[in-house]
């Protein structure tokens, strides 16, 4: 994407024309999503989506929602480490992976709009009829919450580029009650979202449904967030290679460190799963077409790439390091995908099974298509890759 | 089951507390309100004829079957479900044979007495009425649609076709007709008298005196009575609940106490975190203090040791200046002396 924008010598801000084939490609995807949605409400989500009776909850769920949710937990989880575990050789990624977390929380919310019955009712929970009792509800709360936080945390670099220095400070000064915060909504949302499907004892397969399931959760989501960084990384280092002051060699460096990371979330995420199936002792539906498929995950998508990560940090093989996260980051969302609707509702007839529709697809890329641009255009424009020089010593 | 509607601070505080009185942290039992009422579905009565269906359109103003839907038999064929315009469906679930006829179930909402809908609500549409129907109040649903996936028997329709204010769709036990001293529009209809309403505990003992009065005819059994909590609607079947699509194995426990057991920890992690969380902070604070302390002391001996090594050394070098300051004077006055001798001896020589 940054040829065409490196090419035209004219943009010397590194910007590139309106009709590169990204801006081109993107408009396509984004038009399309807003003409489906446009469908949606004046049709219903009947003509838009496969969902039924039976699978109230399709892709925009198990996507947008579910995996949206944990791929932006690279956020939190790089920010605890530097400002409060005092990491600090993790400060050059923090700010995209905040930005990627804000986007991807903003992605979260635009895809329940879509989802919703009712969207417009979206702060019903809060201003109307409050349903303490649901799981959901305190997922409500806490991702306005968190997104709220992302918000505060991703200002600085837009307050850096608008010169407002006294609000930089500001702003600056929260950094410490800010992260804590982050890190208390996203343990609790995280895993939340799991226990969202503790009711789910019947419908969903005995292998996924466990009573710990929040935990699954939430350890899935630090390695999918882990993973994110690293792959959001790959990207955003090679498009704007013009931006980062740091060495090739300390990027590894991080990267190598965010290797060890996941290979430790993944190890203890693979224990956690294996002690699961212990403790509700299913070793014998390992055996079923349903346990193929699970050990297809839980092998495929946990225990390779914890080795592949392993291996990366000894080895100190970057390239390997992001095999491992594009693997973790697929594994996880095909967990959600799972948990949500292929293993969900198992015991129903084969011609009753949910497969995503097109239209839905082509919303849940145009979000996606969405954050990226948004993205880019915020990079291009804010101290997102580099240290603003004037604000060298704040964070 | 009914809960208060709560500001949401309160309601946050309150998560705990209510999950409490879902069974995690307290002992003490609420058997359910008194006298409430239930229906008692006897399926060995079910001939399958589908007059409830009628009844229960007709009840609820939904559009009615085409033509002489209702008596095509081919409907058996597939195992149907509920929908957002048949709130009730009739399924065959074994064919007759010689010696056994057809065996049906009527499907619709159960009206649970613990019910999950109501407890996944995050807008709290669902209540659990004294009088035993759970109703569904539209005005509040924001759509999120988990009751409908949160649901047991798969009861619950959505209205997918509706763009604007799409509702779920369920049996209301026929509560607006209850209210008026009427009973369901189903349990009025069936000819076949399948479809008993009635007080629900009045209801148990009527099935237990049918099973202990023709143990040939059904299994020892009442479905409804305990499973998830117990339902309003109760079950009686001539062939194992499995054949049903039932699980009549599942646990007495409430799905809800089940299904929100973790929020318990919620408050835990609110309270708890903060501390935590400051003292790694601390801890790494701490780390780099020490470290930066180790340091400075390190700096300051190292210091302090080349101090004195070099007193040491301008010491020695003092007193090698002074001897050989010593040793010079010496040797001066040696030359000195040897050579007023040597003058000495000179003169006398001459």
């Amino acid at each position: 994407m940054s040829e065409s924008a490196t090419s035209l010598p004219s943009s010397a801000s590194g910007r590139g024309s309106l009709l590169s084939p990204f801006n081109v490609i993107s408009a396509v995807i984004l038009l399309g999503g807003a003409a489906i949605l446009a469908v949606r409400f004046t049709r219903g989500l009947a003509a838009t989506t496969n969902l039924s009776y039976n699978y109230p909850w399709g892709l925009w769920i198990g996507f947008d929602v579910m995996s949206g949710v944990a791929l932006a937990a690279g956020g939190f989880v790089t920010s605890s480490a530097v400002y409060l575990f005092g990491m600090k050789e993790y400060k050059p990624i923090v700010r995209p992976a905040i930005l990627t977390g804000f986007l991807g929380y903003f992605l979260v919310v635009l895809g329940l709009l879509a989802d919703l019955g009712r969207p417009w009712r979206l702060p019903y929970p809060f201003i109307r009829s409050a349903g303490p009792t649901s799981p959901l509800f305190e997922v409500a709360l806490c991702v306005a919450l968190y997104l709220t936080v992302l918000f505060i945390e991703s200002t600085p670099a837009a307050l850096e580029w608008l010169g407002l220095r006294w609000w930089r400070k500001v702003v600056g000064s929260m950094t410490i009650v800010l992260t804590i915060l982050g890190l208390i909504l996203s343990t609790m949302h995280q895993s939340t979202l799991g226990a969202m499907y503790l009711v789910s004892v019947l419908r969903l397969h005995p292998l996924w449904y466990s009573a710990q399931i929040p935990v699954h959760f939430f350890i899935s989501a630090v390695a999918a967030g882990l993973s994110m960084v690293i792959v959001e990384g790959m990207i955003s280092h090679r498009a704007f290679h013009h931006q980062v002051q740091i060495s090739e060699e300390r990027f590894k460096r991080i990267n190598i460190g965010l290797a060890k990371g996941a290979a430790v979330t993944l190890a203890v995420y693979f224990a956690v799963k294996v002690i699961g199936i212990s403790l509700e002792n299913e070793w014998h539906l390992l055996g079923t077409g349903w346990g193929m498929w699970y050990l297809v995950e839980l092998i495929g998508f946990v225990l390779v790439p914890c080795i592949l990560f392993s291996v990366a940090y000894r080895e100190d093989n970057l390239l390997l390091a992001r095999v491992a996260a594009i693997l973790t980051v697929f594994g996880v969302v095909l967990n959600r995908f799972n948990v949500t609707f292929i293993a969900f509702n198992w015991q129903l007839p084969e011609g009753q099974r949910y497969v995503p529709r097109w239209t839905e697809i082509w919303v849940t890329v145009a979000f996606i298509t969405f954050a990226v641009v948004a993205f880019r255009w915020i990079a291009q424009r804010m101290p997102i890759m580099y240290e603003h020089p004037d604000y060298k010593d704040m964070h | 089951m009914t809960i208060s509607r709560r500001g949401f601070i309160g309601g946050v505080l309150g998560s705990a507390a209510l999950t409490g009185t879902a069974g995690a942290s307290t002992v003490e039992y609420f058997g359910g309100y008194p006298g409430r009422y239930g229906l008692l579905h006897d399926t060995t009565l079910c001939v399958g004829c589908r007059s409830c269906e009628v009844a229960c359109k007709k009840v609820n103003e939904l559009p009615p079957f085409e033509g002489n839907a209702i008596d095509d038999h081919s409907v058996f064929d597939n195992k149907r479900r509920t929908t957002d315009t048949a709130l009730t469906v009739v399924n065959r679930y074994r064919e007759a044979d010689d010696q056994h006829p057809a065996v049906y179930r009527k499907l619709q909402c159960m009206h649970c007495e613990e019910p999950c809908c109501a407890t996944v609500c995050p807008v709290h549409a669902f209540e659990k009425t004294p009088e035993g129907p759970v109703l569904y109040h539209a005005e509040l649903c924001m759509g999120c649609r988990y009751c409908v996936m949160a649901c047991p028997y798969y009861a619950l329709a959505y209205e997918y076709e509706n763009p604007l204010t799409p509702r779920v769709m369920r049996c209301t036990m026929c509560y607006p007709r209850i209210k008026e001293g009427l009973i369901p529009g189903c349990a009025e209809a069936c000819p076949m008298g399948a479809i008993t309403f009635g007080r629900r505990d009045e209801l148990i003992k009527v099935a237990r005196e049918r099973i202990r009065k023709n143990p040939e005819r059904y299994v020892d059994h009442i479905f409804g009575e305990n499973e998830f909590g117990g339902t309003s609607w109760l079950i009686l079947a001539g062939v194992p609940f499995k054949e049903l699509d039932l699980h009549a194995d599942v646990t007495h426990e409430p799905l809800p106490a089940i299904g929100t057991s973790y929020l318990s920890v919620v408050p835990l992690v609110i309270t708890i975190y903060p501390g935590l969380l400051a003292a790694f902070y601390a801890f790494s604070k701490r780390k780099d203090h020490l470290a930066k302390q180790e340091i400075e002391a390190a700096v300051a001996e190292t210091r302090a040791k080349a101090d004195e090594e070099a007193e040491e050394k301008l010491a020695k070098a003092a007193e090698k200046a002074k001897k050989n300051q010593e040793k010079a004077v010496e040797r001066a006055v040696k030359e000195a002396v040897a050579k007023a001798g040597a003058e000495q001896e000179k003169g006398g020589e001459s």
